[in-house]
């Protein structure tokens, strides 16, 4: 496991957190998943060694929860709301217009490696729907013309690193 | 007759310009004075505050909370956990998200005087995976909080300790189901415990009692022991004490939240004057009052009854647009409060297509220790979603009747019924649009109809 000395130092400060260490499995796949990208394979027995614990119960817990992904992703990461208020102002919609963007299809990575598009389930704030979660950041009332204006955003940073 | 004006009491800084989530601004508008003053009553007394001011929980089942506090175990000498729920999941539902992310250090303080009141010497703020910013907020709150000795050991001087942590999920609705919620955070699958025998408020976290109470109830909590048990009464109706936030969403002119006086708004003054009223050139066509799992109404219906006024009994008449938003009056028609989030569609929806979107949330979120709920939910997905892009047929709505039937009350948690009312009560309340499906289907959709599933 490569990770990086502040995941190391973040990992032992949140098992602290907790009267038993296996209460740190979330927190520790969520630390590894930020600074790796997915939960690498090796990632699992690392983890269990940690926590003192079985393999099997940190497999079982990255298979368990949806955010937690065992392949890499695009650069970015475009989670559009799917659930009834959101679909009710065009949630689809705005799915099918980050695709066409992108030239991708939700659950895939597009064919530059730049994003991956997922519909997900209820983000909670469904009164701006569509809503439309971009890595940490949500943005509300995503409707065409912001669809294009995100993505035009994501093409433009792609742009400058690929220039410096 | 007009609707109420809004009293905020949990959202009143919530868009103020001016107002940011930190410490000093909190301390400006009075921030933590409620609790410096709690941390020196006996805990019973604030206990007794909650009690006395008949507060209902906030995160969808309305149980009273001081009844909650009283089951918990206090004579086993184990610790006594509190875990903020804050996995604010049910589809519909967007209030704690502004309490967390624009007044975080309100939540900080109704939680320490909760956990004062308890003695509670640890508790956990189990908060969405999918609200990062909300997670750095917190954390950014609690260590502001602990520098100020609000939060930490001995606080405020007077011996008592207690600390905050802050735990995130991971994308997973059951965990907003408070035993499923523990084993997640026991670094478990979230997989909800049978009750009996294990109760939080006695074989809670790590086996030890444990309270679990939703953002908004803890908001609360603090207005309660600053203004007294009492004096909360006086807000709401009796038996719906205090205020609600709805959360309104779909086909409304003003979608968001409101905070009204419990029991003092009707759904028609909600929807036709807070909101707006429909949009453009379209009506009202169903509404589901508290969060996805609530039975839906459908306008035009009629609710008859007689109920409970002070004293006496009294005949109701009610269509959607009377009845009063409040725990018991849509438990009466039959539906619930639930959470708040109230969702509205119009006559450009079609009803099988809403079910067949709903139907796919509850199948993708069912933990699957149940065979009733995990198939269950399962096949009312498979057959909606084919009636809508496969073969529909007549007897369709039959068959999602008989399935749904056979889901609640044999399953491990309440997902069972929130899962199967949707479809029973679509089917009940738009038979007709299910069995005239297959015809329907052949026939445009409206221009401004949207793609549902």
């Amino acid at each position: 496991m490569n990770l990086k000395p502040a995941t190391l130092s973040s990992i032992d400060e949140v098992i602290t957190h907790y009267p038993s260490k296996r209460s740190a499995t979330l927190p520790l796949l969520h630390l590894i998943q930020e600074d790796i990208g997915h939960i690498p394979e090796e990632a699992i027995p690392w983890i269990a060694g940690k926590l003192e614990i079985q393999p099997i119960n940190v497999y079982e817990v990255v298979s368990f929860y949806p955010m937690f992904r065992r392949q890499p992703i695009g650069r970015r990461h475009i989670k559009v709301c799917r659930t009834l208020s959101c679909a009710l102002m065009g949630g689809y919609k705005t799915c099918a217009a980050f695709e066409q963007e992108f030239n991708t299809h939700r659950g895939e990575v597009s064919p530059d490696g730049e994003v991956t598009i997922d519909f997900v389930e209820c983000l909670a704030s469904c009164g701006t729907a569509p809503v439309v979660l971009i890595d940490d950041d949500l943005h509300e009332k995503v409707d065409a013309t912001k669809v294009k204006q995100l993505s035009e955003q994501i093409k433009k940073e792609k742009a400058e690193r690929l220039k410096s | 007759m007009p609707a109420p004006a809004q009293r905020r009491i949990i959202f009143q800084h919530i868009d103020e310009p001016g107002y940011t989530n930190d410490l000093a601004c909190y301390q400006r508008h009075g921030g933590y004075e409620v609790l410096k003053k709690a941390v020196t009553r006996k805990p019973e007394e604030l206990i007794d505050e909650v009690k006395k001011s008949g507060l209902r929980g906030r995160g969808g089942a309305g149980f009273p909370c001081g009844v909650k506090w009283g089951l918990v175990d206090r004579k086993s000498g184990k610790p006594i956990y509190l875990i903020v729920n804050a996995d604010e999941s049910e589809p519909g539902t967007f209030k704690d998200r502004y309490i967390m992310h624009q007044d975080p250090h309100q939540l900080i303080e109704g939680t320490m005087i909760s956990c004062f009141a308890n003695n509670v010497k640890q508790a956990y703020i189990y908060i969405r995976g999918e609200m990062p910013h909300g997670a750095r907020i917190l954390e950014k709150a609690i260590a502001e909080a602990r520098a100020a000795n609000f939060v930490g050991p001995n606080i405020l001087g007077t011996g008592y300790s207690c600390e905050i942590f802050i735990h995130r999920g991971a994308g997973a609705y059951i965990c907003g189901e408070e035993t499923g919620l523990i084993e997640s955070l026991e670094g478990k699958r979230a997989n909800p415990r049978i009750k009996p025998p294990y109760f939080p408020a006695v074989l809670g976290l790590y086996q030890c009692p444990t309270i679990v109470n939703n953002v908004e109830t803890l908001c609360h909590v603090k207005y309660i022991v600053e203004h007294g048990g009492e004096a909360y009464t006086k807000i709401g109706t009796p038996g719906n004490t205090g205020t609600r936030i709805f959360c309104v969403s779909g086909h409304v002119q003003r979608p968001g939240y409101y905070e009204f006086e419990a029991g003092k708004i009707t759904m028609g003054q909600l929807l036709n004057e807070v909101c707006g009223g429909p949009l453009p050139g379209r009506t009202f066509k169903a509404v589901i009052p508290g969060g996805s799992s609530a039975k839906v109404m459908r306008f035009g219906e009629r609710y008859k009854g007689k109920r409970k006024l002070g004293a006496d009994l009294v005949d109701y008449d009610w269509g959607v647009e009377d009845v009063p938003m409040d725990f018991d009056c849509l438990a009466m028609v039959g539906t619930m409060g639930g959470s708040g989030g109230v969702i509205v569609m119009d006559d450009t929806v079609n009803m099988v297509e809403a079910l067949a979107n709903i139907n796919a949330f509850y199948s993708h979120e069912s933990c699957g220790q149940c065979t009733p709920c995990r198939e269950g939910a399962l096949w009312m997905k498979k057959i909606t979603t084919r009636m809508v892009h496969g073969l529909a047929r007549n007897e369709d709505a039959a068959l999602l009747k008989s399935v749904a039937d056979q889901i609640p009350g044999r399953t491990i948690c309440a997902f069972g019924e929130a899962c199967s009312w949707p479809t029973q009560s679509f089917i009940a309340k738009f038979g007709d649009e299910f069995k005239g499906y297959p015809e329907a289907k052949k026939a445009a959709k409206p221009a401004n109809a949207n793609e549902l599933v």
